[in-house]
């Protein structure tokens, strides 16, 4: 009989990178989807271009492709990243370009009446978006984020292929040195399953404070 | 009131708009004295929120000019030179015109409050304090002094109309344009509206054109009254005139529509 306690620290340690990972990677996500989001709205041709550029290209190729890229092709033009950092940056340009779809969207739902009301106040187009529109639009992209993170938590689980020892990597390597899959499996797929409910509970929350005030309806 | 011996707040000079093929406003040309007020009826299409909207700066215009307080809309004086508009020129003159819309266009995600003081906070840099302040007294003064930390959702149709025209009011703009205020509204909640801007016109000496099918209403409230139809100004005059002595042939024929619909005129 083996005794698991020895093998929980390891697959404890797994659990902490996957949430780095999950918790850096959302928040690059976030930061780019609004950067590329507006972008794909924006007034100068350039900065479409770009914003499209980047969400076509980074949803038109595989994460695992990006993921070696960052990890083994920067370091190349002379960027050298940590494992750690290679798997934020990778997984937070990747969904963040899902995300940037998901932020113009939601811009586009806010009705033009409002960006009228806007001008007869004699708002400025940055004062209109940053308290009119995007408090309005976050509401809507909301339930999607929840999604989109949890999308990415499951895809931390491609960083352990640069040998970063996240959740995945280290059930393996109790499976390795146990030659036990039952235990080690069971327990990672217990914890991601928590983690995603923490985010799915987070986002709910977040969303029914957010509505309280909107009450569902138009003015 | 109504002179024409003062120079016009609003000088609209043959400006044409046409929404593709479809030509909304034809040389239209009209001035409104300072503290004018302006009633605009006419068929509906004839273009009367069409020239409200171009007023706001909501919609661009086809050919002609507008002067608002001696200077050009939509054009910029410079070097003797007409140059057109760019986004400063528009926010320093939209500054002196507010709106109130049908559908109200109230910030469903802020209370009336905060409806009311965001654009005096963030456009006239006016200390937070000062704007609620001056708020509650537009809020009291619509009657809505009770709700000002209701959500819009929470009010009926004829208090988010009176919300909106206190947030229109609290940057104090020179000239004020109504585009159909009460036409969304339910028959009784009309009243409460309309006793507002009566207050407005009676105790404030700002210009102001209203849009209006309600056409008692324009007669109580206007100095002068413009009847449009196809995008041009067939008639105007006093609202004596124009409601008990109409000389047009279509001027006769829409009011004797209105009339046939059940309104008093
Ligand atoms: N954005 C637009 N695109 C195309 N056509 C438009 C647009 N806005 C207005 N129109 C057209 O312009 C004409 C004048 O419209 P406008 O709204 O000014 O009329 P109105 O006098 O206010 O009518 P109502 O009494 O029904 O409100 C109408 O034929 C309308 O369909
Ligand atoms: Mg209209």
């Amino acid at each position: 009989m083996i005794d698991w306690t020895g093998y929980l620290p390891l697959i404890l340690q797994g659990a902490w990178v996957t949430a780095q990972l999950t918790v850096y990677g959302c928040a690059l996500a976030f930061a780019v989807a609004f950067a590329a989001g507006l972008g794909r709205l924006s007034r100068h041709g350039i900065v479409r271009a770009l914003a499209s550029v980047y969400i076509e290209f980074f949803r038109g190729t595989s994460i695992f492709v990006q993921l070696f890229w960052v990890y083994f092709v920067l370091p190349l033009f002379g960027l050298t990243l940590t494992p750690l950092e290679a798997g934020v940056l990778a997984l937070g340009l990747n969904v963040g370009a899902y995300a940037a779809e998901v932020v113009r969207g939601a811009i586009l739902t806010v009705p033009k009446e409002q960006y009228e009301a806007c001008t007869a106040l004699n708002l400025t187009r940055r004062q209109s978006l940053r308290h009119i529109v995007l408090p309005q639009a976050f509401v809507v992209m909301l339930p999607t984020f929840g999604n989109n993170a949890i999308e990415l938590l499951k895809g931390t689980a491609v960083v352990s292929l640069i040998s970063l020892a996240d959740l995945t990597f280290q059930a393996q390597v109790v499976r390795a040195q146990t030659g036990s899959t039952a235990f080690p499996f069971l327990s990672i797929l217990l914890i991601y399953f928590l983690f995603a409910l923490l985010i799915s509970l987070a986002t709910r929350g977040l969303e029914r404070r957010l509505a309280r005030g909107l009450d569902g309806a138009r003015a | 009131m109504g002179t024409s011996a003062k120079q016009p707040i609003i000088e609209v000079d043959r400006v044409a708009k046409s929404f593709g093929p479809l030509t909304v406003l034809n040389d239209l040309s009209f001035a409104v004295a300072p503290g004018e007020k302006l009633a605009l009826i006419g068929p509906s299409g004839s273009g009367k929120t069409t020239i409200l909207r171009i007023l706001m700066t909501l919609e661009t215009i086809n050919g002609g000019h507008i002067r608002i307080d001696g200077e050009q809309l939509f054009h910029m004086e410079r070097d003797g030179r007409l140059l057109p508009a760019d986004e400063r020129h528009l926010h320093r003159m939209r500054s002196k015109i507010g709106m109130v819309f049908q559908l109200f266009n109230l910030f469903p995600h802020k209370c009336v409050l905060d409806n009311v003081t965001l654009a005096p906070i963030l456009t006239g840099r006016v200390p937070r304090a000062e704007a609620e302040r001056r708020a509650m007294e537009l809020l009291d003064m619509v009657g809505l002094a009770d709700k000002a930390r209701a959500m819009p959702a929470q009010l009926s149709g004829g208090q988010k109309q009176r919300a909106a025209i206190a947030r229109a009011l609290a940057l104090q703009p020179k000239i004020m344009l109504f585009d159909e205020v009460t036409s969304a509204l339910d028959p009784e909640l009309v009243e409460e509206v309309l006793n507002v801007m009566r207050r407005l016109a009676h105790e404030t000496d700002m210009t102001m054109l209203l849009v209006t099918h309600e056409m008692s209403f324009a007669h109580d409230f206007a100095d002068r009254v413009l009847f449009f139809d196809r995008g041009r100004i067939v008639e105007e005059g006093g609202p004596d005139d124009i409601f008990r002595n109409p000389r047009e042939e279509r001027t006769q024929a829409f009011l004797r529509k209105i009339i046939a619909a059940g309104q008093r005129i």
